[in-house]
């Protein structure tokens, strides 16, 4: 499969092998020089600097080793920062994760009419794509505390501020989920499409409605998938920088690791180099998670 | 797909077809509260855009004012520049190398599944604290907007090479270079007669794709100090308010072509439309 014209070759006389294991190795090293431009370019701009954090977390200013980076994350004001985050990021994640699968669910039932489903899978392509400060702007624009529905409901004797506020947790998880909503909807409707039909049929024959169906059938085949893709949610949320710098939030690890390249802190980087370690660690923990979340799914559905 | 599963439903029995085509009353209501939810931040970002306003000025004032700015255009022309030398950048490393694995080297692509996954999971704020110290090393590389461009190529690198991947799995690759060798043509003129006009629609989604995050991305920008479409968004948002809502909507107006464009491309396209950036 891998070499075609060697493959061939391999089928001549005895006379020929040695001429031809020589083309062949000749052939490998240029087969393999192929791709050596895009692993140089992934070496340099994604391998390298990400393995350097890691390096550098464990690395005294003078070059010798030490632990004491890491011990930074663990003193004021980081420790509140990370657990923000991960409740943010948890919290939108779950919020977004129920509803897109139920809006997935609803967009694949066959009695909805034709044109709601490109409908709301293409406004969810865009959805999901539209964020960072122009997401943060819109939503001050409706929440913050001259935006447009404040003050409708304010005219209806609704007074939300100052109880809420937009960088607040249910604020900032409400402006996350206008980004992982619909990218759970996109994530949720090929794996409910993977749920197969004759289940569906079986149940229905037996006298299962919607509700038994997936209650006994749907839920728990789907269970992992849906959890895997709520830690993708978690994941996606918990590297967010620029919806939450336009929204003013700034006791986030990925705020204050900004703050250091931009030397407002007067650039340790030292404690940057920490904290972006940090979220690594958290990131990994998400990736294993998944992935074991992952395996289990591909066990029942195609 | 609507086709296929009302096609199988119908020799059904007319029960379970009734039971079929009505909605339950629940599905509605989570339709209509998505609706509401996705709709009202756009309701409301038209209506304050057109908020503010003196007698005398156009209902259109604070985007007249904008397009009238001379920074709006050239932060515009700048995010427009660094999309297209993107796009350019990573089409040049990506196609012949996914090309070239799926015909020499398939061992290679759960390698490349891998590592095509690593710029979606690693933080841009993380790949940034260690990409600046190189990039501060050589003044000369800072202060070129190109750099952005080298490292978008990573943001871009999930979507482009599950667009390609998916345009050279559904084309009988090997058939179509065999004939191409028997008819004289070399490697490199196969790639461009042959399997560039067969991988269109993968190679403009994927594209689309790369300029959505290319114009949307701020944080590398700003961190490294360049005056981009977004930067320039959120530069005049905290001073002028309302002329940064105009910028937000025509910024949702952006993406919402460039994805419509990506729905109209079909199948090929749609197959691109994965999701995109974490800001």
């Amino acid at each position: 499969m891998a070499l075609v014209e060697t493959a061939e070759g391999g089928l001549q006389p005895d006379v020929l092998a040695g001429t031809v294991s020589r083309k062949r190795r000749r052939a490998r090293r240029w087969t393999f020089l192929g791709v050596l431009p895009f692993f140089a370019f992934i070496t340099l701009f994604l391998l390298i600097p990400t393995g350097k954090i890691v390096l550098d977390t464990f690395e005294t200013a003078t070059g010798g080793f030490t632990l004491s980076n890491v011990d930074a994350i663990f003193h004021a004001p980081y420790p509140s920062a990370f657990e923000f985050s991960i409740e943010l990021s948890a919290l939108s994640a779950l919020w977004g994760g129920i509803l897109g699968f139920l809006v997935a669910n609803a967009v694949l039932h066959h009695g909805i009419p034709r044109w709601v489903r490109p409908a709301y899978l293409s406004f969810s392509g865009m959805a999901a794509n539209f964020a960072g400060v122009p997401l943060a702007f819109a939503f001050t624009a409706t929440l913050g505390s001259l935006g447009v529905v404040t003050v409708l409901l304010k005219h209806l004797g609704i007074n939300i501020y100052p109880t809420f506020s937009l960088q607040g947790l249910l604020g900032a998880s409400l402006v996350y989920l206008f980004f992982q909503f619909p990218l759970m909807i996109l994530l949720m409707v090929p794996v409910i499409e993977g749920l197969r039909k004759e289940w569906r049929e079986a149940a229905s024959n037996l006298g299962a409605g919607s509700f038994g169906f997936w209650r006994h059938i749907g839920l728990p085949v789907i269970t992992p998938s849906l959890l895997g893709l709520m830690v993708l949610l978690f994941g996606n949320a918990f590297s967010a920088y620029a919806t939450a710098y336009a929204l003013g939030i700034s006791n986030l690890p990925t705020i204050q690791i900004g703050q250091f390249v931009n030397g407002n802190n007067g650039y340790d980087p030292q404690d940057a180099y920490a904290l972006a370690f940090g979220m690594i660690v958290v990131i990994v923990i998400t990736i294993i998670i998944y992935s074991l979340l992952q395996r289990r799914t591909s066990r029942w559905l195609k | 797909m609507a086709q296929v599963s009302t096609a199988s439903a119908a020799p059904a029995s007319h029960r379970l077809r009734r039971a079929r085509s009505r909605v339950p009353l629940w599905h509605v209501l989570w339709l209509v509260l998505a609706a509401i939810f996705f709709l009202l931040p756009i309701y409301s970002v038209v209506r304050f855009s057109l908020e503010g306003i003196l007698p005398g000025q156009g209902i259109f004032h604070w985007y007249q004012t904008v397009f009238d700015d001379p920074n709006f255009r050239s932060s515009f022309w700048l995010s427009v520049q660094i999309s297209l030398e993107t796009v350019a950048v990573s089409l040049v490393l990506m196609v012949p190398t996914v090309f070239w694995i799926h015909l020499r080297l398939p061992r290679l692509r759960p390698v490349m599944d891998l590592i095509t996954i690593l710029p979606f999971v690693v933080p841009p704020i993380v790949l940034i604290v260690g990409l600046a110290p190189y990039i501060e090393k050589f003044s000369w590389l800072a202060v070129r907007p190109e750099v952005l461009a080298f490292i978008y190529v990573v943001f871009a690198l999930p979507f482009l090479y599950r667009a390609l991947d998916g345009g050279l799995r559904a084309i009988d690759l090997k058939t179509l270079v065999e004939a191409a060798e028997s008819l004289g043509s070399s490697i490199p003129g196969t790639l461009f007669r042959v399997i560039l006009p067969n991988l269109r629609a993968a190679i403009i989604g994927g594209s689309l794709l790369t300029v959505a995050i290319c114009m949307g991305e701020y944080t590398v920008a700003s961190l490294l100090g360049f005056f981009t479409f977004p930067n320039y968004t959120y530069e005049i948002g905290t001073s002028t308010a309302y002329e940064g809502v105009a910028l937000t909507f025509i910024s949702f107006i952006l993406v919402w072509a460039m994805m419509l464009a990506l729905y109209l491309l079909g199948r090929g396209g749609r197959a691109a439309a994965g999701v995109a950036i974490r800001e």
